[in-house]
This record gives structure tokens, sequence and C-alpha cells, in this order.
């Protein structure tokens, strides 16, 4: 069972790069107007931003994590590891974290790897990296989490296209010997809903080789896509979340004793409005509580609680002591919660390029 | 849990259609407003009222309010 807590280890600072590219879903004209009105109430999602043709999550990344060094007076040479978080790396192989490793100007001596992971991705990736801080021999992480689901969405496909948006982040963490540096996870995992969430083509189970076709093909009623463009299965993604996010943060709380009312927000992944208010009224949590980025940017993946937190939580981090519980849930199908304090961190504003 | 209530909390989620207009036999699919968004809101409205949680593949299969009624109660005995 993977609920565990991992000591001395603290976020220094959170910072989150979007593109300027602005789209809004009332224009998305693939729908009628009736249901893209629909659609923006539903989802909560009405503007969304998106990469040029060339732009990848490393760059967003790259930009947010330059933006936090120079905040927070870090040296490229302080930096012990750096772990990428993404479904949108740069390429299939070398893992993205060894190219921002060089382009961060970081030293060889740092210990860089990259994990696949989506809506869970940011939660995971504190896990880690707090695991290989606490012992207290490598002392400052940066923690480089996002994606461009755009890109891989079709746009032919109303299922996909009118809910993800691009962004990319960078937290800095740092091992840290003092009181309140404790954070605690409870980290799941269910591959039986593989295909909830997929793009089926590209890799090494479905390559593409001489044989391979590009076809479009509709697969319902406004959904037509290729192998290659991301496929989702609304109401079963639906489904698993009513289904297993409120008692996975209720077990966190329950294992270490915690209470709900004392956490003062709680940054749930950006999914959609419908969903994550469902599972707000579930756990019977305020209102205030609960902010969302999901409006102006959409559904941007791994990259929704860092970007929630820039965008709607900035002035409480950077002014206050905060506990907070952060919540992703989706592709894999794979979802956990941590709990963990913050005291005054650095959040410069948004990047913008 | 009545049949009538659950056909009135269905219509209450289609704006544009006049309520008397959705019993418990209407195919909701064939609604005029139908969209795969409601079947989204039904499946959210059903589990903050109910506190049943349908699936994808119920949702695909259920045509009429009380196909969904029945589902909703065959899965309350299985709790």
């Amino acid at each position: 069972m993977a609920i565990f807590s991992v000591r001395n280890v603290q976020i220094a600072g959170v910072s989150a790069c979007v593109p300027k590219n602005k789209v809004s879903n009332l224009d998305y004209d693939w729908i009628t107007l009736k249901e893209r009105k629909l659609l923006i109430k539903t989802t909560g999602i009405a503007h969304r931003r998106i990469v040029p043709k060339g732009v990848c999550t490393s760059d967003l990344c790259l930009l947010a994590a330059g933006k936090l060094l120079q905040e927070l007076h870090w040296q490229p040479q302080d930096i012990d590891l750096i772990i990428f978080v993404s479904q949108t790396p740069d390429y299939i192989l070398p893992a993205t974290a060894i190219i921002l490793q060089n382009r961060l100007g970081l030293s060889k001596n740092t210990l860089a790897f990259d994990i696949n992971l989506g809506c869970s991705g940011y939660v995971y990736g504190l896990s880690v990296v707090a695991n290989l801080l606490q012992g207290g021999q490598m002392k400052k992480a940066l923690l480089l989490v996002g994606d461009t689901s755009s890109v891989g969405t079709s746009p032919r496909d109303k299922s996909t296209t009118p809910l993800f948006g691009d962004a990319g982040s960078c937290t800095a963490l740092e091992y840290c010997d003092l009181p309140n540096t404790t954070t605690f996870y409870n980290l799941q995992s269910d591959g039986t809903g593989q295909n909830a969430i997929i793009i089926e083509d590209g890799a090494y189970r479905n390559p593409i080789d001489e044989h391979y076709t590009f076809a479009y093909q509709e697969h319902q009623p406004g959904i037509i896509r290729n192998g290659q463009n991301l496929a989702l299965e609304g109401m079963d993604i639906f489904n698993f979340t009513l289904r297993e996010v409120a008692p996975n943060i209720r077990q966190l709380l329950a294992h270490f004793q915690k209470n709900l009312s004392t956490i003062d927000y709680f940054l749930f992944h950006q999914a959609n409005l419908l969903m994550n208010e469902s599972v707000r009224k579930k756990l019977k949590i305020p209102k205030e509580k609960v902010p969302y980025s999901l409006k102006d940017f959409g559904n941007t993946s791994s990259a929704s609680i860092p970007l929630t937190m820039v965008t709607q939580l900035q002035t409480q981090l950077t002014q206050q002591k905060l506990s907070l519980l952060l919540t992703g849930f989706g592709v894999g199908l794979s979802w956990g919660s941590c709990l963990l304090q913050t005291d005054q961190i650095a959040c410069p504003d948004l990047v913008e390029v | 849990m009545q049949l009538t209530e659950l056909v009135q909390k269905i219509a209450e989620e289609f704006e544009d259609t006049p309520k008397e207009q959705i019993t418990a036999i209407t195919k909701l699919k064939d609604l005029e407003e139908w969209s795969s968004m409601h079947a989204l809101i039904i499946i959210a409205l059903i589990d903050n009222h109910y506190d049943i949680i349908l699936t994808g593949e119920e949702m695909i299969d259920a045509q009429t309010p009380t196909d969904i009624y029945n589902i909703i109660l065959q899965k309350q005995a299985n709790k």
C-alpha cells in the first residue's frame, strides 16, 4: 500500500508558464453554438492556451524554471537533481530531463530522469523528489511538470479538443531540517482502465512502420481521430473519478489522523468543473477552499495543480503559511493525494510566451 | 426514491425541452436538445442525489428515465 510520509523536505517555490496564444471554446465551430455553450457551462472551460507549432513542454518548463531560479537566487550548480514529469516529451528517447539539465546549465553531477504520468503526475513527482531529498545528502531539486496535450488532440474530436490546454511548471524543493516539513502521500493505480485515456499508436505496441496508415476514423458523431490522437472515454473517466478520488483523500487523512477542516486549500487536478464539483460536494469542502484555473486554461494535464497555485493562490502562497491538499487523477488510471505545508514560498507571476 | 422524482430531476437538466415532454418512457437520446454532455450531467446528478455511480456502459445502454431508475434500484440492492 503506497500510503507514506516523507520528512524534512519543503517547497521553496513554484512557477508556471503558458503560451500567449489564447483560444476560446465559444469559437470551436466543430460543434453547434448551443453545444459550445453547454460545454463551457458543464466543463467550466471557456479559454485555453495553445502552443504554436514547434514549441514543446520542455520549452515552457524551461522558462518557468528560469524565472523561479532567479526569484530564489538559486545558482545552477546548487541543483542536485532534476525530474521532468510529462507525457509530451521532446523525443521518445533520450529523456527530456537530461536535455533540460544541459539547457538550464546544471552541473554534470545532477541526477536527471523522466516520469511518464499525466493528470496524477505532479503528486507522484513530489513524492519521488521528496524521497530522494529526505536523506539530506542531496539538498536542492527542480521538479519540472507539464504537458502540451493540444498537439495530440484531433481538432475534429469534440471529446478532447475543447478540454485541453498547454502549460509547463517548475517547483523547487529543498532538504530542510525544520518542523512542519513532513509531506504525506496516498498513491494508487488501476491498469484495468488503460484504455480510458490513450494515444494508441506511435510507440512500440503499435509502431509507425511502413505499413502504418494515418487514416482518420469516425468513432462517434463528432469524434473523428486517428491512432496518433488522444482518445478519451469521458464517461469512464467520470465514473472513475466519482468512485476513487474522495475515498483516496479520506484514506490519507484517516491514516495520518489529519482533519479535513484544518486544510486551507484543496488543489484538484483541473479535469472539468462538473466532475471536480461532484468530488468537492462528496467531501463537503467549502467552495472557497477549492480554487480553479479551468476557466482560463482548461485541463492542463500534469501542470494543472502548479498552474492553479500560481494563477489562483499567488498572494496566499507568498504571504502566508498554508496547509494544502493536492490531488491528481486520470490517465493510467493513476491517482494520488499529497498533504503538505508551505510557508511564504516564492511564486513569481505567470510567465506567458 | 420515486420514479416521478427522478424523471423530474432529469427533466430539469434540459433547458430548452418543455418539462412535460420528458416522461418515464422518453428516449432521452432522441430529444432534440440531447448532447453527449447530458450523459455526464446525468451521471453527476444520480451520484449527487442517490449516491450511485453509473458506468459509461450503463449510461450508453439506458434509453429512458425508467431504464436509469431500474439500474439505480439494482445497484442500491447490491450495495
